[in-house]
């Protein structure tokens, strides 16, 4: 099977709608980050807490966000994730001294404005160590005789019930545990004597100081641009320095493009998603790479060939790999999107953005970059020619790439 | 051109065998079959669950302390010597930086005295250098050397006592090290993958666990006035107001007046566990070494009548009246339930902490999340899988089995190469065996695409096999080398996901250059070689 057959579209032709396209989203990412005051960083990035809270109902967001805010200085934000009864509960911390405060604070006014006011203990939230060292007495008194080391084994069991989906952590009923192997009407009992089961359970926390976040932010930035650094210097040292700046750019454009989706969509900058554009990077980088290469084997194949229409040959003769690729490619992400979870959307919402751009930033931002140097090299030299006598083999001359091979 | 297929074939067969044996071990059922995968493929905290802490050892409570022992110290010295001063204090660091801006100032020392006094201090106090303020002020600053080796000495206790304290929790397989790159760093990263209950560990990790045994000199006063303005408004030499817990139910606060030195301290005990009263309340019991008993008899004997102060982390626990001569042993009380005393009992046996400690950073993923982020993962990738080799089979035909057999090896040997340097698989280490994977699709397409392209001039078929692996080789080396490239700026400049994606990423593109370029090419030609005379390739 074979869906292109020696295609000879005119893509050069025809970038100035793409690249129009471009620069529009950059300039409305470039107007979000403006009027939002940059990206919106993740708590890992800014410093703060954030937790993952499953309800047993539907949650009522406001009296959440009413009962912390009334408990926690600064701002609160309370975010639902769709489909699921889960909040992302998050307020922002200003000193390191404020982490394990406020990780209580928050714990403690859920439990008091959610739960049951009562003594016992509460099940959803319990480890199997204490889990264990509860259920002792009570059992040995309901006359339920179990060695200490069984007591832990049936607590580890329970909670790793409780623990996997559907419950997902959260029991609403004692019920529940009647599959679990050991757990028999008489301990029932004791657990429904013993134990309140919680309206929610904390699925995940996490605690940044803003000085590690600030550390973090500065590492990843660091970090990238090294690595942007690094691969413009190798592709220079292969081919010629103009297509490494020509395929950093297009790189560029590709992550600049999808922090300011990710601003537009208001969706948050963490550590993962730098894990993600890092990603598309490797992934629009090789893109490019493949296209220049195929212009340096033409280079030394078709001498004849203009500079323009000899990358618009090399993008055509590449155009079903480049399609099949990022297909096949695409296909992996979109359903790391769709199936993936909650805590790989913004990882995959950037792969999914990311190989659409980093394919197109070949076509229409890399090549171009390189005939426009082109065409800026024949002009100086043409207008050198002019004023001074040059032989005219030189100017003629694309810029090739280095005997490589 | 293919005689050297065999050993080609039993060199892929050999890394295939051995990634296998690094993945599953040799296992006799399927039991340990699943085991030993689990043991092998590390997963990261964020998809297993657990704890990730990062505790800032607060070192400049280490300069104080050493402060405050030279001050001791020469408060003893200088009236032994018959020097007199006016006053002798130590300024108060706030923060980590400050530390080593620790001060002890003497001042009011008499003219006449200097020459001795400047004598006392160089030779009992060699790592502090004397400096004159003015005729009868001095300081006394610490030497940069000796506060870089207290720096040290302070983070390495700090880590050895908190390994301690985990390991005492039972937990599996945690880990305690030092953050950063320096020894002198004061940052450490405590991961414990599957704790179920951090706000209990992370509480124990905290304590000080500073237990000192002290007499008392006087007291309880309600308050810090009321104990000074008996004494004239100011401390007695040697002494210290150390305020005692609140018991449930008591309001209003105590304060006792103690000895400066401590008869024992928490260094000196041999044991501690939890036990219950004579009421059925829960407390901590101890047992002191034998050094330690015999200098507590012998105080306890001649103090019979007095108080003697339990002070935990410099708050006073319980302050009894020393009723007849105590050999080794005593308790804490005060527990509020069995947990808390066995808790105190544990940081007891694990040792203090000789400097508090704060938290950076929690990261905290429960079992329950963890759980279900792996099943959706996992959903997903096989999702994506099927996927990409559906359409490779539908497209390449024949030659698509070729690069879904090189795919599926290429994961074998990325699973087996991390199982080998016991790398932890984390959420951002998946996104790097995502790019790798897609460079391992794109380099049999660029392959397959090129031998295509190759048959369509009409080259023979060998040829057309041998000029398109040639030609997309180059390609398939720069894309790969740039991608190594950056990665190794990430792997040296990144934090820990950072670098976890990098060193996914490197591995599976070795593995790539292997599977995709050297196996794909032997199928390719252990083909060939069996038909010879073959009109059309199925690609």
């Amino acid at each position: 099977m074979q869906i292109l057959k020696n295609t000879n579209f005119d893509f050069l032709g025809k970038k100035k709608p793409f690249i129009t396209v471009s620069l529009l989203l950059l300039l409305a990412g470039g107007i979000s980050l403006a009027l939002k005051g940059g990206p919106r960083y993740g708590i890992d990035f800014r410093g703060g807490a954030l937790m993952n809270v499953k309800f047993s109902q539907p949650p009522k967001e406001d009296a959440i966000r009413q009962a912390l805010g009334e408990k926690i200085p600064g701002e609160v934000t309370v975010q639902p994730i769709v489909g699921t009864n889960e909040v992302m509960v998050g307020t922002e911390l200003q000193s390191e001294t404020q982490l394990e405060q406020a990780r209580r604070l928050m714990i403690e006014t859920l439990a008091a404005t959610f739960n049951p006011s009562g003594n016992k203990p509460d099940f959803n939230t319990l480890g199997q160590e204490r889990l264990a060292e509860l259920l002792a007495e009570p059992l040995q008194k309901a006359g339920v005789a179990l060695s200490t080391d069984q007591i832990r084994g049936l607590a580890g069991a329970m909670l790793q019930h409780r623990d996997t989906p559907p419950r997902s952590g959260l029991l609403t009923s004692f019920d529940e545990l009647k599959s679990v192997a050991g757990v028999t009407p008489a301990v029932l009992g004791v657990l429904r004597q013993e134990f309140s089961l919680g309206a929610f359970a904390i699925r995940s926390v996490e605690i940044v100081g803003p000085k590690i976040g600030r550390e973090l932010r500065e590492q990843a930035l660091m970090a990238t641009l090294f690595a942007l650094g690094g691969m413009l210097v190798y592709i220079a040292l292969r081919f010629e320095w103009i297509y490494g700046v020509a395929a950093v750019a297009a790189v560029f454009h590709d992550v600049l493009v999808t922090v300011g989706l990710f601003s537009i969509f208001d969706k948050e900058i963490s550590l993962t998603v730098i894990a993600a554009l890092l990603t598309l990077v490797g992934y629009s980088m090789n893109d490019t790479i493949v296209i220049f290469d195929r212009i340096r084997e033409n280079l030394k194949l078709m001498r004849k060939e203009s500079f323009p229409r000899l990358v618009n040959i090399s993008i055509n003769q590449t155009l079903s790999r480049t399609i099949l690729t990022s297909g096949l490619t695409f296909l992996t992400v979109l359903s790391l999107w769709l199936f993936g979870g909650q805590v790989l959307n913004g990882f995959s919402f950037a792969l999914v953005v990311g190989i659409i751009v980093g394919t197109y930033s070949t076509v229409f931002i890399a090549s171009p970059i390189l005939i426009f140097w082109q065409n800026y090299l024949e002009g100086r030299k043409h207008r050198r020619l002019r004023g001074e006598s040059v032989r005219p083999r030189e100017a003629a001359k694309p810029p090739a790439a280095k005997a490589a091979r | 051109m293919y005689k050297n297929l065999k050993y080609k074939a039993a060199f892929i067969a050999l890394v295939t065998v051995a990634c296998f044996y690094l993945v599953i071990g040799l296992p006799k059922s399927k039991e340990e079959l699943v085991a030993n995968f689990r043991k092998n493929i590390r997963l990261g905290l964020d998809l297993r669950g657990g704890s990730h802490l990062v505790l800032q050892v607060q070192v400049q409570d280490a300069f104080k302390a050493e402060a405050d022992l030279v001050i001791e110290n020469l408060k003893e010295r200088m009236t032994g010597a018959g020097i007199s001063f006016s006053s002798l204090d130590r300024n108060d660091p706030k923060s980590l930086e400050e530390a080593d801006r620790i001060q002890v100032s003497v001042k009011g020392v008499p003219l006449d005295k200097t020459g001795p006094f400047r004598t006392l201090i160089n030779d009992n106090f060699p790592t502090w250098v004397l400096t004159a303020e003015n005729q009868t002020d001095y300081r006394l600053n610490i030497r940069p050397s000796e506060a870089l080796a207290l720096r040290r000495e302070t983070v390495v206790r700090s880590i050895n006592t908190i390994e301690k304290r985990i390991n005492a929790l039972g937990l599996t397989e945690p880990t305690v090290q030092q953050r950063g790159r320096t020894d002198a760093e004061s940052e450490i990263i405590v991961q414990m993958p599957g704790v179920d209950d951090p706000a209990r560990v992370k509480q124990i990790l905290q304590t000080t666990a500073l237990l000192e045994l002290t007499e008392v000199k006087d007291g309880p006063f309600p308050s810090r006035e009321s104990a000074l303005s008996k004494h004239g408004g100011v401390l007695p030499l040697n002494t210290r107001l150390v305020k005692a817990t609140n018991r449930a139910g008591e309001s209003g606060e105590a304060w006792y007046l103690l000895a400066r030195t401590p008869v024992v301290t928490g260094r000196d005990l041999r044991n501690a566990r939890p036990s219950r009263d004579e009421f059925g309340k829960w407390e901590t019991d101890f047992t002191l070494s034998q050094d330690a008993a015999r200098r507590f008899g012998r105080f306890t004997e001649s103090n019979i009548g007095n108080r003697l102060a339990i002070v935990l982390d410099n708050q006073v626990r319980s302050a009894p009246t020393i009723q007849s001569r105590i050999e080794d042993s005593g308790r804490i009380t005060g527990a509020s339930d069995e947990q808390d005393a066995a808790d105190l009992a544990l940081v007891l046996r694990a040792g203090s902490l000789p400097a508090s400690i704060v938290y950076l950073q929690e990261t905290t993923v429960g079992p329950s999340l963890g759980a279900d982020s792996i099943r959706q993962g996992l959903i997903a990738g096989i999702a994506g899988l099927i996927a990409v080799v559906a359409a490779m089979l539908v497209y390449y035909r024949s030659a698509g089995v070729n690069a879904t057999l090189a795919l599926i090896l290429n994961a074998v040997v990325l699973v087996g190469v991390l199982s080998y340097f016991e790398a932890v698989l984390t959420l951002p280490g998946i996104a790097g065996v995502i790019l790798g994977i897609g460079m391992a699709v794109d380099s049999n397409v660029l392959i397959f695409e090129r031998i295509r392209e190759e048959l369509a001039t009409g080259k023979a078929i060998p040829a057309a096999v041998d000029a398109g692996f040639n030609r997309a080789f180059l390609t398939i080396l720069d894309t790969h080398v740039t991608t190594v490239v950056s990665s190794a700026f990430l792997f040296i400049f990144g934090s820990g996901p950072v670098k976890g994606f990098a060193v996914t990423l490197v591995i599976g593109l070795i593995a790539n250059v292997f599977t995709a370029v050297f196996v794909s090419r032997c199928m390719f030609d252990f083909h060939l070689a069996r038909n010879p005379q073959m009109r059309s390739l199925s690609i």
